[in-house]
């Protein structure tokens, strides 16, 4: 098992999202979280990967088995597509390099400024990332954002192909990447705080 | 933890990266101090030490809400905090790009600004010292006020604010440094501070600024 969750409730800017939310992650998994805007999808995400306190619960993952990819890019429009991936890869230490330029089918791009790529090019850079480490859960918050159909089923091969290897993912998104093997759909808003009560004033500033 | 630094300075010299914003702002204020003073070289020398010194002092506080605020801003200081690297050592490899792009300039070109201001030859070097040892220190305690106020628009004034009484033992020590020097009185218990000064702010602030980035980032 990769990933567990137990009972676990989160809150964000002092208000509380959900509660009660169970459900483990092993290898070869695929998770997909669901749910209107504001259920909660991209805290759930932050919370695993420890850059948000959660209210209650518990959440186990190893700090070395998950790489985070959330709704920003992370990508230096001042460096080319090489020299920003290279960045990462020396980062995280990978090897892969090649492999995720050809994936992303970024090779033709990789001396061009990020600065001058399209919106979905520049998903596309921001996405070759996961593929420079070996770390098998991937936590990806609307990973589809502005890829093209193409790249949308290049990706959603990506995927496949990742969890084939023994990968697991946890995936905020709102379209079906047709993964059915192993997946397990999770609707947060099965899990939302009924009375969506305010906590204590002082925590809505931490 | 060299690929960030690597990436930092090429950032930083690139288009936008605001290198040499802070040496601009130094050399122009050590270039006009002496016009609103008038040509008296004994005046202009009693005075240098304090110009340059807080020339320097005002060129890095200018920089240092990038430290954090173009990685904040892109997501990329969250990926870096979910990344193998220590966030300790991110914020320490952050600190000093700044200084060797912001710092270093300064205390490169400080003793030829010194002779504009009518310093010896033989007293140009204290100045240079007591900026070397020093400078690092604006840096690094920058940082973590540019963690405190990362996230916040326009948090240049509340960012000053924060660091410049921070600043204030690096600034009477080492300008105590570089004027007692130049009088050939003992400096050395100074030198002794403005040392311990820099190496404290190394080797305790990371931690604090580590510990406010991720509070920040929630």
């Amino acid at each position: 098992m990769l990933l567990s969750i137990d009972n676990l409730s989160v809150s964000r800017g002092g208000k509380s999202l959900f509660e009660g939310l169970n459900f483990t992650v092993s290898s070869g998994q695929f998770v997909s979280i669901n749910g209107g805007n504001g259920v909660g999808k991209t805290t759930l995400l932050r919370s695993i990967a420890g850059l948000q306190p959660i209210d209650k619960g518990k959440i186990v993952v190893h700090a070395d088995n998950f790489i985070f990819a959330g709704d920003a890019n992370g990508v230096k429009t001042a460096l080319t597509v090489l020299e920003n991936l290279r960045f990462w890869n020396a980062i995280f230490g990978g090897n892969n390099l090649h492999e995720a330029l050809e994936k992303f089918h970024l090779r033709k791009l990789k001396n061009r400024f990020a600065g001058k790529l399209s919106a979905g090019q520049k998903r596309r850079l921001s996405l070759a990332r996961l593929l420079l480490t070996d770390r098998p859960i991937w936590l990806l918050d609307e990973p589809t954002v502005s890829l093209d159909k193409t790249s949308k089923e290049a990706f959603s091969e990506i995927l496949k192909n990742h969890l084939e290897s023994g990968g697991a993912a946890v995936v905020a998104t709102h379209i079906d990447l047709g993964l059915t093997l192993g997946s397990l759909n999770i609707n947060l808003e099965d899990y939302q705080t009924k009375s969506g009560n305010i906590n204590s004033s002082a925590k809505a500033f931490l | 933890m060299i690929a960030l630094l690597h990436r930092d300075l090429i950032l930083a010299v690139r288009a936008g990266g605001g290198f040499g914003l802070g040496m601009a702002f130094f050399l122009i204020v050590v270039i006009l101090v002496p016009l609103g003073i008038g040509p008296d070289m004994v005046i202009l020398s009693k005075v240098s030490v304090g110009v340059l010194w807080v020339g320097a002092l005002l060129a890095c506080v200018l920089s240092l809400d990038r430290i954090f605020s173009l990685d904040y801003d892109d997501g990329t200081l969250e990926l870096l905090l979910t990344s193998p690297i220590p966030l300790e050592a991110v914020v320490t490899v952050k600190a000093f790009s700044h200084w060797v792009t912001t710092g270093l300039p300064l205390v490169i070109i400080s003793p030829v600004l010194g002779l504009l201001l009518g310093l010896q030859v033989s007293d140009i070097k204290w100045v240079f010292i007591s900026l070397l040892l020093g400078t690092p220190a604006f840096s690094v305690i920058g940082a973590f006020g540019a963690a405190l106020t990362v996230g916040i628009r326009r948090g240049g004034l509340l960012l000053s604010l924060l660091v410049l009484p921070l600043y204030i033992p690096t600034l009477i020590f080492g300008a105590n440094v570089a004027s007692k020097g130049l009088s050939d009185i003992s400096n050395s218990s100074s030198l002794l501070i403005l040392t311990a000064v820099t190496l404290a702010a190394f080797s305790i602030l990371p931690f604090a600024t580590a510990l406010v980035l991720r509070i920040n980032l929630r």
